[in-house]
C-alpha cells in the first residue's frame, strides 16, 4: 500500500514540479481523473438504486403473508391483522410501499423488523461492530499472509517450499469452516491430551467484564474464530498473489532491474510485485466489502452476535424489513469498497482511467 | 547477477535489521504479556475468592422483546416466569393450580365473577408494596391498548372489566364462564414503572437495568445474542434462590453447546440429539436427564379446508373426507418403529392428544377403540370405502387417478424426513404415493390448506384449554382470507359441544371427565394420529449443580417448565465456585496467546517497515 501512497504523489505531485509551463497536462490529467472518478461514482449509484429496488421486490417474491405468518398460530382477529398490516405499512399498494420504502431507505430509515419490534437500523448497528472486529482482524491477518506468502511462493515456485505453501494452502481454503471451527473448539477449547483447553467455547464475552478486562475477555474470545477465518480464507490470496506474480516475473523490465545490479530481494519489492498487484488489490477490496456479511458459519459456530446470525434469524421468520436492510446493507458494502478500488487504480496504474 | 557489492556491509546491515526487528518484536511481545499478565486472572480469582455460584444455561434462540406484552418465544417467556409472578403457579407435582400473587380465589354463584386474594405484604424488587392495583391495571393495559395486548392477548378477550376494590383485593368479570381462570399465565407488572411506557407495541424493556420485578430473580444485564443476567431477588415471596447468578449464555451451535458443558464453561443444556445425549452418557460430573417430554408429535389431515362461513377453500385430497381412510392411514403406520427408529428411543409411544405428564387429563383409547397397527385391515377399509387398486397395483380415486397424498413437513426437523421415508414405505404398499413436502415456511401452505396431510406437534400447558380450542370450529378463519386460531381446519360439532361444556365446568374432576372425551372424539375422527411424546433431553454439570427440581418432580423436565422450580430451587455444588471455568490458571497463557495473533501480523508488518526504510537508506 505504500505504493500507492507514492503513486499517487507522482501523478499528482509530478505536473506541479514542473511549474507553470506544464500546466496544460496538468489540467488534462485531472480532468480526466475527475471524468473518471465521476463515471465510477456515477455507475455506484445507479448500482446501490438497484440493489434497493432488488431487495425491497426480491423478498415481495417470498410467497405469503407476513402478518399471517408472524402471527400463525395465535388466535387474532381480522381487526388486529389489519392493525398489523396498517402498522407495518402493508395495506398500501406495492408501487406506494416502495416510494415510501426509497424515501424513508435515503434518511436511514430502514423500517421496523416485525420479530423484534425495533428500528431494522438499530439492530444493523448493535450487530455491526460485532463482525466488523471478528472479521476485519481476520481480513488484515489473511490479506497480510496471503500476500506476503504469496509473493515468496511465486518468487520461488516450483521449489519445495512453494509446493509445500499452495498445498497447505488449497488444502484449508477447501475445508468447511464450521467444521474446522468445531475441530478447534474441541482441541483448544475442551483441550485434548496434553492440550489444555485455552479458549472460551463460544460466544464474544464472558459478560460482566469492565475496562480492560472486557478488551481482554473480548480478545480472548476473538482468537479461535479469528485463526478458523483465517486459515480457510488466506488461500485465495496467497493463490492470487501468486499467480499474478508469476505472470510477472519473465518480464523484461526484470531482466532489466536485475541488468543494473539491483539485488533480487530489491528487484522482487520494488519492481515485480508493484506491477503484479493490481488483480490482489481487486481481491482485497471485494473481500474488504464482504467482511460487512460476516461469516454466517463461522459465526454460527461460534456463537458471534453479529450479522449473519442477525441475517439468518431474519430469513427464517421472513423478517421483511430486517431481510431487506441486511441485504441492503451488505450490497452496497461490496459496491462502495469495489468503487474504491475503482478509484485506486488509477493510482496504482496510471493507465487505468486515462 | 548478484551485484559484487561489499559483501561484509550488506550482510552486517542484513543482520543489524534482523536483530532489530527480532528485538522489537520482543519488546512488543513481552509489554502485551505483562499487560494480559497481571490484569487477565485478576477476575477470575477475584470471581473464585468471593466464591460466587453462577449457574449458566446454554440457549440458542433469540429473545424477540424482553417486554411481557410482546414476547412469544420460549426463550423470553421463560425468563419472564423469572422477573414477574403470575396471579397463580402450577404444583410442580402434578401441575394443578396453587398460589402466586393470589393466596385464593373463588368464582360466584352464576360463574362470571371471579375475586382473588392477593397476598399482602409483598415487594417488588425495588422495595414498592405489591398490591391489586398492580394487577388489575396490567390487565387493564391489555384491554385498553393493542399494543399491550400482543402477546397475550388471548387471556383477556373473555375479560368484561378488572377491579381492584382494596390492595388485597382483585375482581375479574367475564361475558361467559371460562374455566381456565387458574392458569391466566400473564405476567404481571409494576404499574409505577410502566405507567411511563408510551408505546406499549415498541417499548422493549432492555434498556435500563436492574429490571423491577416480583419473580424470583431480577434481570440484571442484557446484550442480544450474547447472554441474559439474572441475580436473585431478595424480596421474593417464596425466598430468594440459591446461586448468587443465573446466567443464559448463547450457542447458536448444538455441537459448540455440548463442547462448553464438557468443559464446564455451561452447567447446563437442553435439546440434546441422541447422537449427543449418548456421548455425554457416562461422562465424569455429567448427569444426562432424558424426561417425559411435554410435546406431542403428529400427523394432522387435511379435513377440507374451510372458513367458518362455511366456504371452502385449498385443495385437500377429497378421499381424506372419508372417515374409513383416515383410519387406513392411522392403522398403516408403525408407532413402535417410529419411536425405536427415529426417536431412538427418546420418546413415547402416543394415542391421546395430551402426554401422560398430565395425569389428570391423560387419555389412551380402549381395547376396542384402539386403532392398532394392522396393514390388512387397513387395505380391507381401503377397499371398502371404494379406493380399489388398479391393474399397476396403484389405488385410484374417484376421479379415476392414482391417490398420491401430499405431506407437509419441516425442513429444519430430522424426525419429519425420517418418518416420511416410513410413510412413504408403509403406503405404499397399500398402493398409495407420498410425495413429502420438506419446506422452511409451511405456515403458507398450511394456512391456504393446500396439503393432504402435514407433521404437526404442539407443546402442551398444565391446562389443556389452547390445544383443544385450536380444534374448534370457532377457530376457523373468519374468511379465507384471514387466519383463524385453527390448527388443520378441524370443525365437529361433538367436539365442539364438548368443548364447550368443558369451559363452563368449573370443577376439576368433572372437567377432567370432559377434557378425556374430547381426547376420545378426536381420537375417532382420525384427523390426528398422535404418533409420539417425544422426550426433553438435557443434560447438566453435577459438580456446579448439586440437586435441581424437575417438573413433574419424579421424572421432569428442567428447561421451560411450568413455573420457576428448577432454576430457583437450583442449589450450587460445594465445589462450583472455582470449577466454573478451567481457564483461570490459563491466564497468562490466554493473555500471550491473543497476544500472539496480532502480533503475527504487527510482526509481519514492521518486520517489513523496518527494512524498506534500511533499503531506503542504502
Amino acid at each position: 500500500m505504500s505504493r500507492a501512497a507514492s503513486a499517487a504523489e507522482a501523478t499528482t505531485g509530478d505536473p506541479a514540479l514542473a511549474g507553470p509551463s506544464a500546466g496544460e497536462p496538468r489540467t488534462r490529467t485531472a480532468y480526466t481523473y475527475a471524468r473518471y472518478v465521476a463515471g465510477k461514482l456515477a455507475g455506484a449509484a445507479v448500482s446501490l438504486f438497484a440493489v434497493l429496488v432488488t431487495s425491497f421486490f426480491l423478498f415481495r417474491l417470498i410467497p405469503g403473508d407476513p402478518v399471517k405468518f408472524m402471527t400463525g398460530g395465535r388466535q387474532v382477529s381480522a381487526e388486529q391483522l389489519a392493525t398489523y398490516r396498517r402498522e407495518f405499512g402493508l395495506d398500501l399498494p406495492l408501487w406506494e410501499q416502495f416510494t415510501d420504502y426509497c424515501g424513508k431507505a435515503l434518511t436511514g430509515d430502514l423500517g421496523t423488523s416485525y420479530q423484534f419490534r425495533a428500528p431494522v437500523v438499530d439492530k444493523i448497528t448493535e450487530a455491526l461492530p460485532n463482525t466488523l472486529l471478528l472479521t476485519g482482524t481476520a481480513f488484515v491477518l489473511y490479506t497480510v499472509l496471503g500476500v506476503f506468502l504469496g509473493t515468496r511462493s511465486a518468487w520461488r515456485h516450483g521449489r519445495l517450499g512453494d509446493r509445500l505453501n499452495t498445498g497447505l494452502a488449497l488444502t484449508l481454503y477447501s475445508l468447511p469452516s464450521f467444521w474446522l471451527g468445531l475441530l478447534l473448539i474441541i482441541v483448544f477449547s475442551v483441550g485434548m491430551g496434553p492440550i489444555p483447553g485455552l479458549f472460551p467455547t463460544g460466544g464474544m464475552e464472558s459478560g460482566g467484564e469492565e475496562g480492560f478486562a472486557y478488551v481482554v475477555d473480548v480478545a480472548h474470545h476473538l482468537v479461535l474464530p479469528v485463526v478458523t477465518l483465517v486459515a480457510v480464507e488466506y488461500g485465495q490470496t496467497l493463490l492470487v498473489t501468486r499467480s499474478a506474480l508469476l505472470d510477472e516475473m519473465g518480464g523484461d523490465y526484470l531482466t532489466t532491474a536485475r541488468a543494473k545490479g539491483l539485488r533480487d530481494d530489491l528487484v522482487r519489492r520494488r519492481h515485480a510485485v508493484p506491477n503484479a498487484m493490481l488483480p490482489t488489490v481487486t481481491l482485497i477490496f471485494v473481500n474488504l466489502g464482504r467482511t460487512v456479511a460476516g461469516v454466517i458459519l463461522v459465526e454460527t459456530v461460534f456463537s458471534w452476535p453479529g450479522l449473519g446470525g442477525l441475517f439468518y434469524q431474519a430469513l427464517s421468520v421472513p423478517d421483511l424489513p430486517l431481510v431487506q436492510g441486511l441485504f441492503f446493507v451488505f450490497a452496497a458494502a461490496v459496491i462502495v469498497m469495489n468503487t474504491l478500488a475503482d478509484l485506486i487504480y488509477p493510482l496504482l496504474d496510471p493507465r487505468v482511467g486515462r | 547477477m548478484k551485484p559484487p557489492a561489499p559483501p561484509g556491509r550488506a550482510r552486517s546491515s542484513w543482520r543489524s535489521r534482523r536483530s532489530r526487528a527480532l528485538r522489537l518484536g520482543t519488546a512488543t511481545l513481552l509489554l502485551w504479556a505483562g499487560l494480559a499478565t497481571p490484569l487477565s486472572p485478576a477476575p477470575q480469582q477475584a470471581a473464585a475468592a468471593e466464591g460466587k455460584k453462577v449457574l449458566t444455561v446454554a440457549v440458542a434462540q433469540s429473545v424477540d422483546s424482553l417486554s411481557p406484552f410482546l414476547a412469544t418465544r420460549l426463550v423470553s417467556t421463560s425468563i419472564h416466569r423469572l422477573m414477574y409472578e403470575n396471579l397463580t403457579n402450577y404444583d410442580v407435582k402434578d401441575a394443578h393450580p396453587i398460589p402466586g400473587l393470589a393466596t385464593k380465589w373463588t368464582p360466584s354463584a352464576d360463574k362470571l365473577t371471579w375475586t382473588y386474594a392477593i397476598r399482602s405484604g409483598t415487594k417488588w424488587s425495588d422495595g414498592e408494596p405489591l398490591t391489586a392495583e398492580d394487577v388489575a391495571w396490567t390487565f387493564n393495559k391489555m384491554m385498553s391498548d393493542d399494543g399491550a395486548g400482543t402477546a397475550n392477548g388471548s387471556y383477556i378477550t373473555n375479560f368484561a372489566k378488572v377491579t381492584a376494590p382494596s390492595p388485597t383485593e382483585l375482581v375479574i368479570q367475564l361475558k361467559k364462564p371460562q374455566a381456565t381462570m387458574t392458569a391466566l399465565d400473564v405476567p404481571i407488572v409494576p404499574k409505577h414503572i410502566w405507567e411511563k411506557v408510551e408505546d406499549f407495541s415498541e417499548f422493549n424493556n432492555d434498556k435500563a437495568f436492574p429490571i423491577v420485578g416480583s419473580g424470583p430473580f431480577v434481570l440484571t444485564g442484557y446484550k442480544a445474542d450474547s447472554y441474559v443476567r439474572l441475580e436473585p431477588n431478595k424480596n421474593f415471596w417464596r425466598g430468594a434462590p440459591k446461586f448468587d447468578e443465573l446466567l443464559f449464555k448463547y450457542y447458536k451451535d448444538g455441537d459448540a453447546a455440548v463442547a462448553a458443558l464438557q468443559k464446564g464453561e455451561v452447567s447446563f443444556v437442553n435439546n440434546l440429539t441422541p447422537a449427543q445425549s449418548a456421548a455425554l452418557k457416562g461422562q465424569k460430573n455429567i448427569k444426562v436427564n432424558d424426561a417425559p417430554g411435554r410435546r406431542f408429535y403428529a400427523l394432522a389431515t387435511n379435513p377440507g379446508a374451510r372458513s367458518k362461513d362455511g366456504e371452502r377453500f385449498g385443495d385437500g385430497h377429497p378421499s381424506l373426507l372419508d372417515e374409513r381412510v383416515r383410519h387406513a392411514l392411522f392403522m398403516a403406520v408403525d408407532r413402535e418403529t417410529v419411536i425405536d427408529k427415529v426417536f431412538q428411543g427418546h420418546a413415547v409411544e402416543g394415542e391421546g392428544y395430551i402426554p401422560p405428564r398430565f395425569a389428570d387429563y391423560f387419555w389412551k383409547p380402549s381395547a376396542d377403540q384402539k386403532l392398532a397397527y394392522d396393514p390388512a385391515k387397513a387395505a380391507q377399509l381401503l377397499d371398502e370405502a371404494g379406493y380399489k387398486k388398479n391393474s399397476d397395483g396403484k389405488r385410484v380415486g374417484k376421479d379415476g387417478k392414482p391417490i398420491n397424498y401430499r405431506v407437509l413437513c419441516h425442513a429444519t426437523d430430522p424426525n419429519d424426513k425420517a418418518v416420511g421415508q416410513y410413510l412413504t414405505e408403509w403406503w405404499g404398499e397399500l398402493g398409495i404415493g407420498v410425495t413429502l413436502n420438506c419446506l422452511d415456511n409451511v405456515t403458507d401452505p398450511w394456512l391456504a390448506g393446500t396439503y393432504d396431510l402435514a407433521f404437526d406437534g404442539w407443546s402442551v400447558n398444565p391446562d389443556p384449554d389452547f390445544v383443544l380450542s385450536i380444534h374448534t370450529c370457532a377457530a376457523l378463519p373468519a374468511s379465507p382470507e384471514e387466519t383463524g386460531a385453527t390448527d388443520n381446519f378441524i370443525c365437529d360439532k361433538q367436539y365442539d359441544d364438548l368443548y364447550a361444556k368443558q369451559l363452563a365446568e368449573y370443577d376439576p374432576d368433572k372437567r377432567a371427565d370432559l377434557v378425556k372425551q374430547l381426547q376420545s372424539r378426536l381420537y375417532d375422527t382420525g384427523y390426528m394420529n398422535v404418533m409420539a411424546y417425544p422426550n426433553a433431553v438435557e443434560a447438566y454439570r453435577t459438580d456446579q449443580i448439586e440437586s435441581i427440581t424437575t417438573m413433574p418432580e419424579d421424572a421432569g423436565n428442567i428447561y421451560g417448565q411450568d413455573g420457576y422450580w428448577s432454576w430457583w430451587s437450583a442449589v450450587p455444588a460445594a465445589a462450583s465456585g472455582d470449577s466454573s471455568d478451567g481457564s483461570g490458571s490459563a491466564g497468562v497463557l490466554i493473555g500471550v496467546a491473543a497476544g500472539v495473533v496480532v502480533l503475527v501480523g504487527a510482526g509481519v508488518f514492521l518486520a517489513m517497515r523496518r527494512r524498506s526504510t534500511a533499503e531506503d537508506r542504502e
